[in-house]
């Protein structure tokens, strides 16, 4: 483990915000050496033609991910509560086609 | 160890269309088939830089010295996604890049073609990138997530790699005698080796099978060079350039293009590491490699300081 | 300097050259490292940088074909002077070296831009200013690539602090020209579109003292023997062979159109 490590660079996630008010975006990942290193890797590798305006750079190993053995408990609940999406509420005729 | 039940349920997905992520139970044979495709695909990207970083020097004008330019460094860009894409199955960049500087893995062979003229990387933006996507456009539908995003990626920046080739090739082929010259001698040069990018003829490609089973790839060698080939005589015929084939013909009942054989056995030839520049490429690689070490090592040096000295500082 | 009294139209021409000729030739030097950076990400930052200065170069070769007023386009000056027409810094045609080599002298090169365009950015001629001021912001990103890269480099390893410290050294020499002015410069400032590079002489080598410093890097001698004479043609020996790769395909076809 430490024997790779020494050989990579650290691996980092890239997002960046394709435009103003946008959330940020998952690019992809890089190796740099350093935060600001990683920083200005991302500009070139995932910025060339103007992708974004912002950019986040996060060290993978600091990302805690959901498995898909959470998958169930995870997200299964939510696909019985339809309450919580807009196509659940009826709207009166008139209106949908004034929108 | 694997067993029925997980092959069939994993299969299943497969045939419903999802794509697998990271953190997915997969066979450990498809892990394996990704690695070695992915990062096949990604070590070609680097090499492919070299034979078009050749000309970038030389290219004839300032505006054709930038495409070349950005096209390369996306050729960079492009290998940097792939690695990343494997790099989710948990093997490390440097080990990839090992087994290709210093072990058996391979890149495409297409590379170990020299760029005698300026005119080789116009045709090679029109045919090599041409037949790249061709590919690439396909393994966008690949059921690996982080590759077929990286695909996706890869496609969306390479159609400007294939139409400047094209207009160059046009350019040449309506130029002066002696661009027209080059650039048909450039596409008698590269024809048939590209028509072998796309790998042997079905019956001699021992993984294709497995690899369509499992939808990382979504079309046979065959298939995939035949609709490059279809595309590619209505594109040569525009410009008024000859494909150095005699036997190609339009078949009415297949609706297809016929071709003649290729030279196979060029192909395992330049993949055994006979070509004219298979060692002039590993070297440079190699050497370009070497020669990081010292600036890779400084970095992560200098970070270890800066991370001590700010521990150590609060 | 010629008899010929030096035009204000002469003189933007000749400054307009000297800004080109040094953006062309480093550009190309930096483009050689493109598929041999010593590693994938600085491969393509390296690549960024080759593009912003020969995207620069064309920019100010096809501005100063209007000055000139010949009916030449920004490939004529790339591709049809000889030598001793050049008027770029040696400092930017000596070879790229190893990778502490080309971040030193780019530390040194974008360092100064950094300040001359800062000035030019007010520059009184509309195109002119807009141009600067859009490639500044490029400027700014190298000089925080190089300046970054001396840090690591200076206090990394043993073998990157003594390889940086070599070629800062070795490259010393040739920064003396960066300052050098003569009347183009006169000129230029006394219309509102020249920068007086020594009116901030003193800040920029403050400021690459104490980047050195920081990179525990050891301040070469700013007394030691400068070369001089690149704005009015000398060169080392090595421009000729980059201008041999670089202009060989163009000048073997004339009579081609290639653009």
């Amino acid at each position: 483990m430490s024997e790779k490590n020494e050989k990579d660079w650290p691996l980092w996630e890239v997002f960046y915000q394709p435009n103003n008010g946008k959330p940020y975006e998952h690019a992809g990942s890089l190796h740099a050496a350093d935060a600001e290193n990683a920083l200005q890797n991302a500009r070139d590798a995932y910025a060339r033609r103007n992708e974004g305006i912002g950019i986040w750079v996060v060290p993978s190993n600091q990302i805690t991910a959901s498995t898909p053995e959470d998958m169930g408990p995870f997200f299964d609940p939510a696909s019985d509560k339809p309450y919580r999406h807009p196509q659940f509420y009826s709207v009166p005729r008139a209106v949908k086609k004034r929108s | 160890m694997e067993t029925q039940q997980q092959l069939d349920n994993f299969q299943a997905r497969i045939d419903a269309g999802e794509k697998i992520e990271p953190k997915d139970w997969m066979p450990d044979r498809y892990r394996q088939q990704i690695i070695r495709m992915g990062s096949q695909h990604a070590h070609s990207e680097i090499v492919g830089m070299l034979p078009e970083g050749n000309w970038i020097g030389r290219a004839p004008s300032l505006k054709r010295k930038l495409v070349l330019l950005a096209k390369v460094q996306d050729e960079a860009g492009h290998g940097l996604y792939l690695y990343s894409a494997i790099e989710t199955l948990g093997v490390s960049r440097a080990d990839l890049i090992d087994q290709y500087l210093y072990g058996s893995a391979k890149y495409s062979s297409i590379f170990n073609y020299p760029t005698l003229s300026y005119a080789d990387v116009c045709v090679i933006g029109w045919l090599v990138d041409g037949a790249a996507i061709v590919n690439q456009t396909k393994l966008a539908q690949s059921s690996y997530g982080p590759y077929s995003r990286a695909n996706i990626r890869i496609c969306r920046e390479e159609s400007f790699h294939k139409k400047q080739g094209y207009e160059m090739v046009a350019k040449l082929a309506s130029g002066t005698p002696a661009q027209r010259k080059m650039v048909q001698d450039a596409v008698n040069r590269f024809w048939w080796p590209t028509l072998m990018m796309f790998g042997p003829s079905d019956s001699d490609s021992p993984n294709s099978a497995e690899l369509i089973k499992w939808k990382v790839k979504l079309n046979t060698n065959d298939e995939l060079r035949q609709h490059f080939i279809d595309r590619t005589v209505m594109e040569a015929e525009a410009v008024n350039i000859t494909l150095p084939d005699p036997d190609l013909k339009f078949n009415q009942e297949t609706g297809h293009w016929d071709y003649g054989d290729i030279p196979w056995d060029e192909f395992w030839d330049v993949v055994q590491g006979n070509g004219v520049m298979n060692r002039e490429r590993m070297k440079a690689r190699r050497e370009a490699h070497e020669n990081g070490a010292w600036v890779r090592k400084a970095a992560q040096a200098y970070a270890r300081k800066k991370k001590l000295s700010r521990e150590q500082a609060s | 300097m010629s008899t010929d009294t030096l035009t204000t139209q002469k003189a933007f021409l000749k400054y307009l050259l000297r800004l080109a000729d040094d953006r062309l030739i480093l550009g190309q030097r930096v483009s050689e490292w493109c598929g041999h950076g010593p590693v994938l990400e600085e491969d393509l930052a390296l690549a960024n940088i080759a593009l912003d200065l020969i995207g620069h170069s064309s920019a100010l070769y096809a501005y100063a074909a209007q000055i000139e007023d010949k009916g030449h386009d920004d490939d004529y000056f790339a591709y049809f002077r000889d030598d001793y027409e050049f008027t770029n810094l040696q400092l930017c045609e000596l070879p790229k070296g190893d990778f502490g080599f080309t971040i030193a002298r780019h530390f040194l090169f974008s360092s100064f831009s950094y300040y001359q365009y800062e000035l030019l950015k007010n520059a009184k001629d509309e195109q002119f200013r807009g141009m600067i001021n859009k490639h500044l912001k490029e400027i700014k990103y190298h000089l925080r690539h190089s300046r970054d890269w001396v840090l690591r480099l200076g206090d990394g390893t043993e073998e990157s602090h003594e390889r940086i410290q070599n070629a800062f050294d070795e490259v010393w020499m040739y920064v003396d020209e960066l300052f050098y002015t003569d009347d183009v410069d006169e000129i230029m400032i006394a219309s509102g579109n020249g920068a007086d590079v020594n009116s901030f002489k003193d800040d920029w080598k403050k400021f690459v003292e104490d980047t050195l410093t920081e990179a525990t890097l050891t301040i070469p001698d700013w007394d030691q023997y400068m070369i001089s004479g690149s704005r009015n043609g000398m060169h080392t020996e090595h421009l000729g062979l980059i201008l041999t790769q670089l202009q060989f395909l163009r000048r073997s076809h004339p009579e081609a159109d290639w653009k």
